[in-house]
């Protein structure tokens, strides 16, 4: 406790390069997820077409997919006898880098997402889109009118998104490869000091990862902000 | 054909196989209130959803004005804009009943809207509630922001669906006076859907019955009341049952 205060006061360079990492990473998955999922969500809640309960299936199983097994995924399909890192095409990350790790959390995030806004959005009266079309809504008016209603369980979507990869460890582990200075973060830093024995330091960064997602989480119930409200 | 607003012609619609609605013929005059009475089930909120344009016709042909006539697809943005619905059971949205009349206004992006929806507000009796969360408000209280964020848009045409349907006499009195004045004033036309066929007496000056998705007769509504040509008019205007 006492070293992880003082790591942070006097910003260790190394643990600020991992924290910059940790959050460069889950920020970006996160957006996204989110571009992703509340589109997805708000389809899936609010069309009804062929097909459509095999998707959501799919979506559950999703959520609940193993982080490792997302790793071993991405890592067979990005490494270079793999068939996406075999093109060598400029959009197509490196396997053991920042962006590689992006596509991993995303996978792994964006069907909490989409599954959330499902729910939220299906909870809304289905006889809402009919008055606000009625008023005179388009479509995408009448779906954000919709999401709105629904902005309570929309943005739980997306601090369970949140919540699924900040302390995801495995795929960050196999495809970043926790390199240092490059992809180190906190949660492959967490499992590496432990390893060492060095569990002061563990724990100091186990401290930091949480006072970074209760910090994030406040922020996203500020956005929430009135919703809250009886 | 310049001061009818509806013109259908052998309109009908069907989900499915289940056909809820068949008009051979039927003409709604600019600037009248519009009765239509008929026992429940009988196709007159679907009536309304097709006036409306939320859905369109399986069959027949629905002319609005001289610049519309229903073609399968939805009608376009700026034909919907000049109609639009109270319905029975208002769904408000979840903020406060100034955000809720201004809806309307926001996504027309329209230039007053204070302005605008403070009159709305004042005419229903609603102003000095104007930041009201929506959802504490009893029934009159949302009806009455039903009908406001409705009027604030200026439809040429409001429908009506039940509007009092559940409200207490005092709601229903100064429903009806915002209706009547609203036609009076604006010229607004009116077509309001309702089983009371006392309220369609006191407000239209028109009325249809609607029996098993077809209309049984229209008449003025003097005539449709003390002289009706159809005897099942007749004993649904008396109170009785007439399947």
């Amino acid at each position: 406790m006492i070293q992880a205060i003082q790591l942070i006061i006097i910003r260790d360079p190394a643990l600020m390069q991992i924290v910059a990492v940790s959050l460069r990473v889950t920020g970006t998955a996160l957006l996204f997820s989110t571009l992703v999922g509340i589109p997805l969500g708000s389809w899936l809640g609010l069309t009804r077409f062929l097909g459509r309960r095999l998707v959501i299936a799919l979506l559950y199983t999703g959520m609940g997919f193993p982080p490792v097994v997302v790793g071993l995924f991405v890592y067979l399909m990005l490494s270079r006898s793999g068939p996406l890192g075999s093109l060598e095409l400029s959009l197509i990350p490196r396997l053991f880098t920042v962006n590689a790790m992006v596509v991993a959390q995303v996978i792994i995030s964006f069907p909490l997402v989409a599954g959330f806004t499902m729910a939220a959005v299906m909870g809304v009266d289905p006889n809402l889109r009919q008055q606000v079309l009625s008023l005179g809504a388009t479509n995408l008016q009448a779906t954000l009118a919709i999401l709105m209603e629904a902005r309570l369980g929309v943005i739980v979507s997306i601090i369970a998104g949140f919540g699924s990869i900040i302390s995801e460890v495995g795929a960050v582990m196999m495809v970043g490869g926790n390199i240092e200075s490059a992809t180190r973060v906190l949660t492959t830093a967490i499992v590496l000091e432990t390893s060492k024995g060095n569990f002061d330091l563990a724990m100091a960064l186990g401290i930091i990862l949480l006072a970074l997602s209760f910090l994030a989480n406040v922020m996203m119930l500020r956005l929430q902000g009135r919703a809250f409200e009886p | 054909m310049n001061n009818v607003v509806y013109h259908l012609e052998k309109v009908s619609k069907a989900y499915g196989s289940r056909e809820v609605l068949r008009v051979g013929f039927l003409k709604i005059q600019q600037g009248e209130i519009f009765g239509i009475v008929g026992p429940s089930g009988a196709g007159k909120s679907t009536l309304l959803r097709l006036l409306d344009f939320l859905e369109s016709p399986t069959s027949g042909q629905l002319h609005f004005t001289n610049c519309y006539s229903s073609n399968g697809s939805r009608a376009p943005l700026d034909v919907r804009r000049r109609v639009t619905t109270v319905f029975q059971r208002p769904v408000l949205l979840n903020t406060s009943v100034y955000g809720n009349v201004a809806y309307g206004l926001k996504i027309r992006g329209d230039k007053e809207v204070r302005r605008k929806v403070e009159g709305a507000l004042e005419q229903v009796g609603l102003l000095d509630m104007a930041t009201e969360r929506a959802r504490f408000l009893s029934g009159g209280e949302a009806q009455r922001v039903a009908l406001a964020r409705a009027m604030v848009i200026e439809p040429e045409v409001l429908l009506l669906d039940e509007p009092t349907a559940n409200l207490d006499p005092y709601n229903v009195g100064l429903i009806e006076d915002i209706v009547a004045d609203l036609n009076r004033e604006r010229g607004t036309t009116i077509v309001l859907v309702t089983h009371n066929v006392f309220q369609a007496k006191r407000l239209a000056q028109r009325a249809a019955l609607l029996l098993e998705g077809k209309v049984v007769e229209v008449a003025p509504v003097q005539d449709f009341f003390e002289a009706p040509r159809d005897p099942r008019t007749a004993a649904f205007v008396r109170g009785e049952m007439v399947y």
